[in-house]
């Protein structure tokens, strides 16, 4: 198996599956000769030639409408947001079109068009380059959204994403590009979009999180075992609609669950983690159930220990397991 | 003056890591702050990297051609003058001092604060939390200590039945010994862990005997029968001249026609429990805001195995004749020695008969079989000279000793009660005894 970095893991993952399918295309700014300006279609381009690897004009609603028309036609288009942040002018287009039409076409047409946006903070890129945009998405019936943590699950769930018939939001954190590094098996595989996964197994605390923080936590985890304390950590994987019975499953097995998520805190992602085990949970859990998100503030700030200060940091969430398995 | 350390910056978004391509600087040189100090490549940029310090290298601490991480220190500089360093590590230290102060190990104020799941768990595995030791923040008790606790009363239950004790399994309720023994694991574990004291070091030649589950149990009773009810005691002693004839004419007609021996203990419960139908207040438990007078008069017998006691129970021995006492008796005594004691057999009584005669014991001070409210000693009959009728005759004599919780007795009541056992024993005779 060969170890590669978890933007490489993308790069494969479009590759081999514009090889698969001559109905897979990219689109998105700059993601042609350039390779993206993080160079995730490098090679693309000369590999595939202009028609499948398109650069568009600096309009996010044009790249995703284009994208819904395509994919009703039956491609299966890739488009690149070139940051998250960047998403919000098409806005309109994911939620009141790629989720809607196969409702409202009553089964006849869907939208199998997978939207890339590389998401997240810790890059000193100030407040238009930092933003976690999922709970934007993460309250609209109709789309998938996906945030892998490794570079195996990165090319198993870009595929299925690709693959998948109706509209994915696959987010990359940009942190994680080239500081995750992992092991990919050479032959073939694709991984279920809607499925959380154990990263690691333990007794005294439960952390569900995931993209970046999955690492923060087995960090903790694994500094933690020193001392004593189990950690069992679950990464989502995909975050909306959320894998709710593995959820329910990890927070019994501990009772004391943290969640944890670089977005700011309110109505985040993980509150609806939290509200899930609230719900089934009760007569298991020995400690109020933890959230660790960045505070609710306006931007992430462009000045460094300022950053660092809304920034989610390893050492907050090694404290907050620590916390929990003291309660 | 102080080492300073120079990191790896961080040169562009989403660079992770770099490589040291080239060192500009030796060991030894001088640099001024901006000065460059080595090449870096990241699969960005190649770039400089300009000394932060003005000060002489003192060690480079990675190789040319090593990649690593933002932040990872690669050089330290020996710097003039400034001294951070020492005004840096006094914070961490302060902090560790202040955090491990607020933590005082003998604050329980979360003691009886239970979580959902240590409720649940305490209520499916009836264990009574107050017994636990909490191992959480503020002596709380945590869903750990209740599964550890469970799982460790488990381990060691299975440990010493499955020598001694294979009928559990048979009757397919391994691991639950009795309701009483159960009920006072809880105690035991409390009692284990806080009881040892400081005299518990093994000393060379001292041999280590491990708690067995039932000694435990035992140890639990005691001590919280010891704990909870302010004992009260006294002693009666009885002429069973007439009795120890009688039983002597009776006991080999019995043995063949039974097949059991007749001992004189039947004949002593049996007057026990006509007494107790007279003086119920003697059959009956503490409630905490009243006592409760039992129906049912269930004799708990003592009866000791090799290394531990057992009460099981003679159920409604009220309704059965002396010889029905006598095979209960004999069962009972048979299943000790077997270890074929079932839950049953221990559960449900009321008040608690000690045979200590058996071992010639002519006076002792039981201590109640918890949560009853008296238990009575049958000691060893001994002939002895006493004044009859004004004259020196030797009669059959046996101590009988009461110990009584006084919350519920009081020596009034315990008195008649222990009199009329007397009368009942003094007054037996083959015309007023029935053995069926």
């Amino acid at each position: 198996m060969a170890v590669i970095s978890y933007i490489e893991a993308i790069t494969q993952a479009l590759k081999e599956e514009m090889e698969r399918d001559e109905n897979v295309f990219i689109m998105g700014e700059d993601v042609g000769k350039r390779g993206g300006v993080f160079q995730a279609t490098k090679g693309l381009y000369e590999e595939f030639g202009q028609k499948r690897v398109i650069d568009t004009p600096l309009a996010e609603s044009a790249i995703v409408g284009v994208g819904i028309g395509a994919a009703m036609y039956g491609m299966r288009p890739v488009a690149e947001m070139q940051f998250a942040d960047f998403m919000l002018p098409a806005t309109n287009q994911i939620i009141s079109e790629a989720a809607k039409t196969r409702y409202r076409s009553n089964n006849d047409w869907s939208v199998p068009l997978t939207i890339r946006a590389p998401y997240g903070g810790g890059v000193h890129g100030g407040l238009y380059h930092s933003q976690s945009m999922e709970a934007i998405f993460a309250n609209v019936p109709g789309l998938k959204i996906v945030m892998p943590s490794t570079p195996y699950d990165v090319k198993g769930l870009l595929k299925a994403s690709i693959r998948d018939p109706d509209p994915v939001i696959f987010f990359e954190h940009k942190r994680a590009y080239r500081l995750i590094k992992g092991e990919v098996p050479d032959e073939e595989y694709v991984l279920p979009i809607g499925k959380a996964d154990v990263k690691r197994e333990g007794e005294d605390v439960t952390v569900i999180t995931y993209g970046l923080a999955v690492h923060f936590a087995l960090q903790a985890a694994e500094k933690l075992a020193a001392e004593g304390i189990s950690t069992h950590v679950l990464d989502l994987q995909t975050v909306y609609p959320l894998d709710k019975e593995t959820v329910i499953e990890a927070a019994r097995k501990t009772g004391k669950v943290l969640l944890v998520t670089e977005d700011t805190k309110e109505g985040s992602v993980i509150s609806e983690v939290a509200a899930t085990i609230a719900e089934n949970c009760l007569f298991d859990l020995d400690a109020p159930i933890r959230r660790l998100a960045a505070p609710d503030v306006p931007p992430m700030p462009y000045a460094a220990p300022l950053e660092k200060t809304c920034m989610l940091q390893p050492d907050q969430v090694e404290h907050a397991i620590r916390e929990l398995a003291e309660f | 003056m102080s080492i300073e350390k120079m990191a790896m910056p961080q040169l562009g978004e989403s660079v992770t890591e770099g490589t040291i391509s080239q060192w500009l600087v030796a060991v030894g040189d001088t640099v001024n702050k901006y000065d460059p100090i080595a090449e870096v490549t990241t699969d960005k940029v190649n770039a400089e990297v300009p000394s932060s310090f003005s000060g002489r290298i003192t060690a480079l601490l990675v190789q040319e051609g090593d990649t690593l991480p933002v932040g990872e220190p690669i050089c330290s500089i020996e710097v003039e003058g400034a001294d951070r360093e020492s005004v840096k590590t006094e914070d961490p230290l302060k902090k560790e001092k202040l955090s491990s102060g607020v933590q005082d190990d003998r604050d329980q104020s979360m003691k009886k604060r239970y979580s959902p799941a240590v409720l649940r768990l305490a209520q499916e595995n009836d264990i009574d939390l107050e017994q636990l030791t909490g191992s959480g923040r503020s002596g709380r008790i945590t869903r750990k200590d209740v599964q550890n606790y469970i799982d460790s009363v488990q381990s060691t239950k299975s440990e010493n039945e499955v020598p001694a004790n294979k009928e559990a399994e048979d009757q397919g309720q391994p691991g639950r010994l009795t309701g009483a023994a159960c009920f006072s694991e809880a105690v035991a574990q409390a009692a284990g862990k806080t009881g040892t004291g400081q005299s518990s070091r093994t000393e060379a030649g001292d041999v280590d005997v491990p708690l067995t589950g039932v000694r435990r149990a035992i140890a639990s009773n005691m001590l919280r029968s010891k704990h909870e009810i302010p004992h009260a005691w006294t002693m009666v002693e009885v002429d069973v001249t007439s009795l120890v004839n009688y039983r002597n004419q009776i006991k080999k007609d019995f043995q063949q026609k039974e097949g059991t021996k007749l001992t004189y203990l039947p004949f002593f419960i049996k007057a026990i429990v006509t007494a107790l139908k007279d003086f119920p207040r003697m059959n009956s438990t503490w409630a905490g805001d009243r006592i409760i007078e039992k129906k049912a008069v269930n004799i708990s017998l003592a009866v000791s195995s090799e290394d531990a006691l057992y009460v099981p129970v003679i159920r409604n021995a009220d309704e059965k004749s002396i010889k029905g006492i006598a095979i209960a008796v004999d069962e009972l005594a048979k299943k000790v020695r077997n270890n074929r004691l079932s839950p049953d057999d221990m559960h449900g009584g009321t008040f608690t008969v000690n045979n200590t005669g058996s071992f010639g014991s002519i006076q002792s001070q039981p201590i109640i079989n918890y949560p009853q409210a008296a238990i009575l000693s049958v000691e060893s009959i001994v002939k002895r000279p006493v004044v009859v009728n004004n004259m020196i005759a030797i009669r059959d004599m046996v101590n009988l000793c009461i110990s009584i919780d006084h919350r519920v007795l009081d020596g009034w009541i315990t008195g008649r009660f222990l009199a009329r056992v007397k009368e009942l024993l003094e007054n037996i005779s083959p015309d007023n005894t029935p053995i069926y």
